[in-house]
């Protein structure tokens, strides 16, 4: 799982829809792996429109890194060395293994061999 | 406005002319297609400049490209009058140092002699061009398209019925070699469900994939879709319910690894195991478009998490002092699921999650049955302007390409309720097998 999904992604029991704990999920026990990949600053930029800037800052803390800017900066202030720090940050940091926890309904989720798995056990699929 | 003739690929005819409109839609270019006939591959079609053209066929896969037309006729003498008549509005620009070349394309037409193309090329010297001629990247291509019919023999006719002269402004994505380029058995990782290089990369086209849109397949298996929206630079990101495909055949056999293959990786975003109906994606993500090919249930049922006994209390089983639903080992159980069901909630789902203009698109089986009305379904934010049909032996499918409409909208509902025992493909399916082996007994 790339770093950047932790972005898209909440709890999956449909209750928890819309609650505050299930977005983003609180990541714990991570084994991270850096895979390299070529820097494109185009893309990255088109990237930071689709981010949720707070769910950012929070996984990036659970993982360790707290070197994120507290606010999104815009556009115009942003300079190359944070987007360097991005790029690395979302798309080269890979989640091989660990635990994704819904703070509101408190399921565990796994990542297992680098693939985050949403899959539900029969009392909480709809 | 002026002329442009493209030349049509003479596969799938039936979805050439969605892929046209959707990529005038794509670049916004308004053109008429309503001359196009399946039966031939040439197409006149009348745009306001070469950068039209030139976009409109960039992408294609049931093109290969786009030309200028200064002339044509149903035989090479008038053809040879036409131009004469037409090349005045055309040619000051060729006169000087501009590299050309000749260029003989034929549909159904049999090899010509090196002889025989330079005779018909020299036919074109009151053209007067100064410019040197230059095999190797011209500036300028010429091209003499011919339209032969098949005698009783199936041998070529003699004379073509129809040519046409033009100065080629692009070749498409296929004349390029993409069908080639994503063939299924060329990728680190392919397996029983890989869909088709050709028809997944015409998904894309009619999908509208946009660069660095986010694209979701939701039943993504081995990925094709995705690898193949990543080519025209969409964003790609799937989920699927098994566990083990997502997983790959081993290391360097995943299907990251194909993205890689395609020097592609940042195009890939990720998979995810999930099951649709129960959707892990946060309410406020967009897609750009949704691709797929659903669950058909001949070979596996359509499945989703959960069981069909209510046995109570499962959820407390404990395993060395942990719930054993919260152990990373747990397996989720799944049962049987309809596709009419997921169907709704693919439409739900994507109504939801699809700005307005952005399309939905994907493939749904048919039984080949013509007694039982089929119903596709429809939901009322959606406009399903395309119903494509690929015929196979015993069924066929569908695509089906639905946009997002705004508000005020309110288009059809047809939902499972509608759509009940007309869709049960399982059944069908087998039910055609028996009939057919009765037969032979
Ligand atoms: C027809 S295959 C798609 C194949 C894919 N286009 C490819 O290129 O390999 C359908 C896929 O849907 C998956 N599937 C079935 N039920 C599902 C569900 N409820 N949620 C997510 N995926 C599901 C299956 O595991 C299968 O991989
Ligand atoms: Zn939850």
């Amino acid at each position: 799982m790339k770093f950047i999904t932790s972005n898209f992604v909440r709890c999956a029991v449909k209750s928890c829809d819309g609650t505050e704990g299930s977005f983003p999920l609180n990541f714990q026990d991570c084994k991270l792996q850096l895979e390299e990949q070529e820097f494109n600053e185009e893309f990255i930029i088109s990237m930071l429109e689709r981010l949720d800037w707070s769910a950012l800052v929070k996984v990036a803390s659970q993982l360790g890194n707290n070197a994120i800017p507290p606010q999104k900066p815009s556009l115009d202030d942003i300079n190359e060395v944070l987007l360097k720090d991005l790029h690395s940050l979302l798309l080269e940091t890979q989640i091989i293994e660990g635990k994704m926890i819904c703070d509101n309904c408190q399921h565990v989720y796994y990542i297992k061999d680098g693939i985050a798995s949403f899959l539900l056990p029969p009392h909480l699929a709809k | 406005m002026k002329d442009y003739i493209i030349f049509l690929a003479q596969s799938h005819p039936q979805f050439r002319k969605a892929e046209l409109e959707s990529l005038a839609d794509l670049y916004n270019i308004k053109a008429d297609f309503s001359q196009h006939n399946k039966e031939h591959p040439f197409l006149v079609v009348q745009l306001e400049n070469d950068e039209e053209a030139y976009n409109l066929i960039d992408r294609a896969i049931l093109s290969r490209g786009i030309y200028e037309l200064w002339g044509h006729g149903v035989t090479i003498d008038e053809l040879h009058e036409n131009v004469q008549k037409n090349m005045g509005k055309y040619i000051d620009k060729y006169i000087e140092d501009t590299t050309f070349k000749f260029e003989n394309l034929t549909f159904q037409g049999g090899k010509k002699s090196r002889e025989e193309q330079i005779k018909m090329y020299e036919r074109f010297a009151y053209l007067a061009f100064k410019g040197k001629i230059k095999m190797k990247n011209p500036d300028e291509v010429f091209t003499i398209l011919e339209n032969y019919s098949l005698g009783k023999d199936l041998f070529p006719l003699e004379h073509p019925n129809h040519l046409w002269f033009g100065r080629q402004i692009n070749i498409s994505a296929r004349s390029r070699g993409v069908v080639e380029k994503y063939d299924i058995k060329k990728r680190p990782y392919f397996g029983t469900t890989s869909f088709d290089a050709e028809l997944s990369l015409l998904t894309g086209n009619i999908g509208q994939v946009k660069k660095n849109e986010l694209i979701y397949d939701p039943f993504v298996g081995t990925g094709s879709f995705l690898v193949t929206a990543a080519e025209f630079g969409g964003i790609t990101i799937g989920s699927d319910i098994e566990f083990l495909t997502l997983k790959g055949k081993g290391p360097k056999r995943r299907l990251k690894d194909n993205f890689d293959y395609y020097k592609k990786p940042l195009q890939f975003t990720d998979v995810l195991c999930m099951d649709f109906t129960n959707n892990a994606f946060r309410n406020n993500l967009k897609f750009g478009s949704i691709i797929c090919d659903p669950p058909y249930g001949v070979r596996e049922g359509v499945k989703v998490c959960g069981t069909t006994d209510d046995k109570l209390g499962r959820e407390n089983i404990v395993i060395d002092g942990e719930l054993a639903y919260l152990r990373r080992d747990y397996i989720q159980p799944k049962k049987t699921y309809s596709l009419d069901l997921l169907l709704d909630d693919l439409l739900e789902f994507s109504s939801e999650r699809l700005d307005i203009g952005s399309r939905l698109c994907f493939w749904m089986p048919v039984a080949n049955d013509e007694d039982i009305p089929t119903l596709i379904p429809q939901h009322k934010d959606f406009e399903l302007i395309y119903e494509l049909v690929q015929d196979f032996h015993k069924w066929s499918r569908r695509l089906l390409v639905y946009v997002k409409r705004g508000e005020g909208f309110n288009g059809v509902t047809v939902k499972s309720d509608d759509r009940e025992g007309t869709n049960n493909f399982r059944d069908r399916y087998f039910h055609k097998f028996s009939e057919k082996s009765k037969v032979v007994k």
